[in-house]
């Protein structure tokens, strides 16, 4: 039988648009404008899910966002999401979805077996059992737990959808585009001002799309169609539906996520399955309704009981009957709204159970009313058979039906106006808690103040919108309010029945019951931030929408508070859950690290270059000469070329940065810890750069181009960070020195020529009426010069591997030409390219300290670089680095370690420590900073700090790297392994 | 999060880099009790609950180091200014 709770006509659906769907596999059909949970009830199907821990049968609650119980895993593979409210999935053709939480089959689920043992299941359970051995926590109990408990399953597979992060601007916000909403777009809209009107639904009108209202001489859907045509027409108006607010941040700022295609299978190509926006809104009106409260009595989770204004929403909005035979149990005059419906559509009620004695209302069509009466609890099993209710004189009695609609009154959606810290405040008039200090530029209309009343709620928007858009400037035209149909919305709260029989949930998400909060009471977690984690009631998905403010009466009842005394959990952002992916927008992958190419990157490529990412950039690690050249040998090769001929390699990825001004050299002297100010035009000169807490940040050379211009040259990793330091000094410390500067990094193109040979290859290229002779121009020389007939290149004879060697540095632009150009120029005299490996082995040969070793907690002292500390001046982090610790003898200091046999493979990291000495702190010597084999060697070497190191040259201790399982004998050595006397440069 | 900068206007606090408290003095190197006051210009901080001063980077907008005024108990901005000194002046 197909749809068999659907009403024959009527609702919001469009019948010419049929859809076929599953749910555990089997096939159902609804329409258009169906949610999945309104298609399953049309399809009589009420069991849809397993409980969190007890795995109790459970249906359909609510018909919103709210929803805690109707969760199912929606989609399949990569696109399966889990966790999905069937109360907001929109169905479409083809749609498949799952239910959760439950083994062997949803009808027939092992798991209930919990329900049995639910003594050893209460509040704080965790706690207490699985306490002992503590060792059994993460081995055994908490997988058991996880596999016993819980909701659906993640996905397998990337996610093959994507995402996109976006940006927005208005005037005013309005959140919700119900009653209120609405009115209030209208009003600031008609000023002129540029309006945003967000609704988590696809189809504005809130209420009124489920309840049949008048509104001046027009139905509410009239209205609601009549204005939202208006704001259509309307230029300055954004109408964003499936938008969920889920956040209100600092300064206006509110967070959107936009469901662009939720509502298809799979996205059409190019579009996004989801945007999530930053809302930048000058002023904003919450409009975000209520919440109906549920009643908490026994067994008030079977499937069948549903809240009354949900069950209105599917009859009139969906023309579903969810349940055909109805108890209607009540603490408010719109449980009565409920009858009138259900019985339009064809249904029957049972009873109408109202729990006040004193209820003026009467109710219509001969239906039973039962004043001063309560249902303790539903029969039935995977659906409600049957109730007990207990009598005002306190007889009971059985009473058949299949339904039961709850309404106990409302709880203003307060959630938003918490993100800023704002605290509920409880108000006894309403029986609910209103929105306390709220965001700056933020109010709140209709329900979600807790004016219930359609003529409230309009006023409330007409008057907020154009408030709102008035403190702007704008000039809002008033409107008229007009006329509505009576309604009637007393009611008292009953917050639970206390006679009950079986479980009464307050949180059906997380299965906590009545019994559990007394329990949390009585243990003595009554501060409600406390019951709330013991219990953890409202902790679930749904924050606890539905369960709040139920657990916090039960909580004062049980500790004898009012709800004024006991107070309120605050809401956090997101109001709904928001996907990762979503926030993550299309900063995945390469979007989220882009990559940097060297101006080389094409050549390298087409020389077969291996490459390897260091920080964002690409850079050629090796060259292997045959497919099978492992990156050792290869490595080898570079070196033994560069050192005995020559060999080039891209340097363009270390910071470059522009310094121009008369008072650079004093700036210099400031920020390095060397002199500069003396630094002649066409000079380089190594700096080492520290922190103000006396730690070296960085190093490199900084070049005289002429008296006013420098060019100073940073690590690559360090360039930014060196940038916005020397910012700092000048604009904060400094700012009455002459000086100017700017990163130019990307701007120039630099290779540095090493090896015997690099003089020989360099006259090729550089225009003959410059001398690059050793004399004219020597080690540590520097000048603006031409190549290649005219083009302009700066030469600097700098030299990192030890040899001689030049870096030449052209405009980007020419990169990739001067690199075939020297190669060219090379090939006589046998040029190789050189990679990091080769780069990184001749710098350790070398003795040079680099990113290992200038890892932010060593001082110029540490890595002997104390020479470089001019004592006739005070430099950034010179006082710092001399304070007593600093310069404690015990303090490790740089060394070379050379592994007493040469082919241990020796590992950044390891620990040195004394023959014998026992792995710990105190014998704790220092550690391996880099390692590289050194092909001039012949052996594995390394660089590293050991305590008094430079006193125990010679002697041998161990390098132990637990992490990899290694121990090796090293002796420890001077730094510099090859040419210590630095002849090679300057030849 | 919103932080006005005094050269490009209001700009989200995603475009800027935090470094701390503003208005610190870096001490006369040449102080007789200078290393303490040294320790002191690095590590001792107000943190005050209420209105500070702190110093911003616009890293991703103007590059200038500029002195925000925000309450550190609702967030509130109430002023920012270019850092140095100068700037402010030529910008007046």
């Amino acid at each position: 039988m197909s749809q068999s709770h659907r009403l024959a006509k009527g609702g919001l659906i469009d019948r010419s648009k049929p859809l076929s769907f599953t749910f555990d596999g089997k096939t159902y059909k609804g329409y258009a404008g169906d949610t999945l949970a309104s298609a399953l009830l049309a399809n009589d199907v009420q069991l849809v899910a397993r409980s969190f821990k007890y795995h109790r049968p459970r249906g359909i609650l609510t018909a919103g966002s709210e929803e805690p119980n109707a969760l199912v895993g929606l989609r399949a593979g990569a696109r399966h999401e889990p966790n999905v409210r069937a109360t907001v999935a929109e169905l479409y053709d083809g749609l498949i979805a799952q239910s959760q939480n439950r083994w062997p089959s949803l009808a027939f689920d092992l798991g209930a077996v919990n329900s049995l043992l639910s003594p050893f299941f209460a509040a704080g359970f965790y706690y207490k059992t699985f306490m002992w051995p503590a060792s059994f926590w993460e081995k055994v109990y908490e997988p058991l737990i996880r596999r016993a408990a819980g909701l659906g399953k993640p996905p397998v597979g990337d996610d093959p959808d994507i995402y996109e992060k976006a940006f927005a601007h208005c005037d005013l916000l309005v959140i919700g585009a119900g009653s209120a909403g609405l009115a209030a777009a209208l009003a600031a809209a008609r000023s002129g001002a540029r309006v945003i009107l967000a609704d988590e639904g696809p189809m504005l009108g809130g209420r009124l799309l489920s309840d049949k209202r008048i509104i001046g001489n027009q139905s509410g859907l009239d209205w609601v169609k009549a204005t939202e045509a208006e704001l259509v027409s309307l230029p300055n108006v954004r109408i964003m539906p499936r938008t969920t607010i889920f956040g209100v941040y600092d300064h206006g700022v509110y967070g959107a996520l936009e469901r662009v295609n939720d509502h298809v299978a799979t996205p059409p190509a190019h579009e996004p399955r989801q945007r999530a926006y930053r809302i930048y809104a000058k002023r904003a009106v919450l409009a975000a309704g209520a919440i109906e409260r549920p009643h908490v009595f026994g067994n008030n989770d079977r499937p069948g009981v549903m809240l009354g204004s949900a069950m209105r929403t599917y009859i009139n909005r969906y023309a579903v009957v969810p349940t055909k035979r109805v108890a209607i149990f009540t603490s408010s005059d719109e449980g009565y709204a409920t009858a009138h419906d259900l019985i339009a559509a064809g249904a029957s009620v049972q009873a109408i159970i109202d729990t006040r004695a004193d209820a003026t209302i009467s109710a219509a069509h001969d239906i039973p009313h039962f004043k001063g009466a309560k249902i303790l609890r539903t029969l039935g099993n995977k659906q409600v058979q049957s109730v007990e209710i207990e009598l005002a004189d306190g007889s009971t009695r059985i009473l058949d039906c299949d339904g039961v609609a709850m309404s106990n009154g409302w709880n203003p959606a307060v959630h938003l106006t918490c993100h800023q810290g704002g605290r509920p405040v409880w108000d006894d008039k309403i029986n609910a808690f209103l929105p306390g200090n709220l965001p700056a530029g933020l109010s709140v209309a209709g329900a979600a103040q807790g004016h219930f009343g359609l003529k409230d709620t309009l006023a409330d928007g007409f008057r907020l919108g154009a408030s709102a858009v008035d403190d702007l400037g704008f000039k809002a035209p008033a409107i008229a309010m007009p006329d509505t149909d009576p309604e009637s919305l007393a009611h008292t709260p009953l917050w639970r029945v206390k006679t009950s029989k079986g479980k009464c949930f307050v949180d059906f998400q997380h299965d906590v019951t009545d019994t559990d909060i007394e329990l949390a009471n009585r243990e003595g977690f009554r501060s409600v931030e406390h019951m709330k984690r013991y219990t953890t009631l409202g902790m679930a998905t749904d924050q606890g929408k539905t369960s709040n403010i139920s657990g916090l009466a039960i909580l004062g009842e049980a500790s004898g508070r009012s709800m004024a005394e006991v107070g309120t959990t605050i809401f956090r952002p997101p109001y709904t859950p928001v996907a990762l992916g979503a926030l993550a927008g299309h900063h995945v992958h390469k979007g989220f690290r882009p990559t940097r190419l060297t101006p080389s990157h094409q050549w390298a490529e087409e020389q077969g270059a291996v490459f390897m990412e260091t920080g964002l950039w690409l850079r050629a690690q090796y060259f292997p000469k045959t497919k099978n050249e492992s990156w050792l040998d290869a490595m080898i090769r570079e070196v033994e070329i560069t050192r005995s001929k020559v060999g080039v390699c891209d340097v363009s990825t270390l910071g470059k940065i522009d310094l121009q001004g008369k008072d650079v050299g004093t700036f210099l002297d400031r920020v390095y810890t060397g002199t500069f100010s003396t630094l002649p035009v066409g000079k380089v000169r190594y700096g080492l750069m520290m922190r103000e807490d006396g730690f070296v940040q960085d190093d490199g050379t900084t070049a005289r181009l002429s008296e006013n211009r420098w060019l100073m040259t940073t690590t690559t990793a360090g360039a930014g960070k060196v940038m916005a330091h020397l910012e700092f000094c000048h604009q904060v410390l400094w700012p009455e020195l002459d000086i100017a500067f700017t990163s130019v990094t990307e701007q120039w193109a630099q290779y540095s020529i090493a090896g015997p040979h690099a003089r020989d290859v360099l006259k090729k290229l550089v225009d003959a009426r410059h001398d690059i002779s050793n004399e004219a121009f020597p080690y540590m020389a520097c000048g603006a010069i031409t190549i290649c007939n005219g083009i302009p290149a700066r030469l600097f004879r700098i030299s990192f591997s030890g040899e001689l060697a030049y870096e030449i540095g052209v405009p980007n632009r020419y990169g990739d030409a001067l690199i075939r150009a020297i190669m060219k120029a090379g090939e006589e005299f046998g040029i190789t390219p050189y990679g990091l490996e080769a780069l990184s082995t001749m710098r350790i040969e070398k003795g040079h300290v680099a990113g290992g070793e200038l890892n932010g907690q060593t001082t110029p002292r540490d890595l002997g670089l104390i020479k470089m500390v001019s004592q006739k001046k005070d430099c950034i982090g010179k006082h710092m680095s001399e304070r007593p610790a600093m310069l404690y003898p015990d303090r490790p200091i740089f060394v070379g370690l050379k592994p007493k046999n040469p082919k241990s493979k020796l590992t950044g990291g390891a620990h040195f420590l004394d023959k014998g000495a026992k792995p710990s702190l105190e014998n704790d010597l220092g550690h391996m900073m880099s390692v590289a084999y050194s092909p001039m060697l012949k052996s594995w070497i390394g660089l590293g700090i050991v305590k008094r190191g430079r006193e125990r040259i010679g002697d041998t201790i161990r390098a132990v790297d637990f992490v990899r399982g290694t121990e090796f004998e090293v002796e420890i050595c001077d730094p510099v392994f090859f040419d210590p006397q630095g002849e090679r440069l300057r030849g | 999060m919103r932080i006005p900068c005094p050269f490009c206007g209001s700009r989200d606090s995603q475009e800027f880099s935090f470094l701390g408290q503003a208005g610190l003095k870096r001490p006369d190197p040449n102080a007789p009790d200078a290393q303490k006051q040294f320790h002191d210009y690095v590590h001792i901080r107000d943190n005050k609950a209420g209105v500070t001063k702190e110093l911003w980077l616009h890293a991703n907008g103007c590059r200038s180091w500029i002195t925000v005024t925000r309450n550190t108990l609702t967030h509130e901005i109430t002023g920012s200014e270019f850092a140095s000194p100068l700037t402010k002046e030529a910008a007046q």
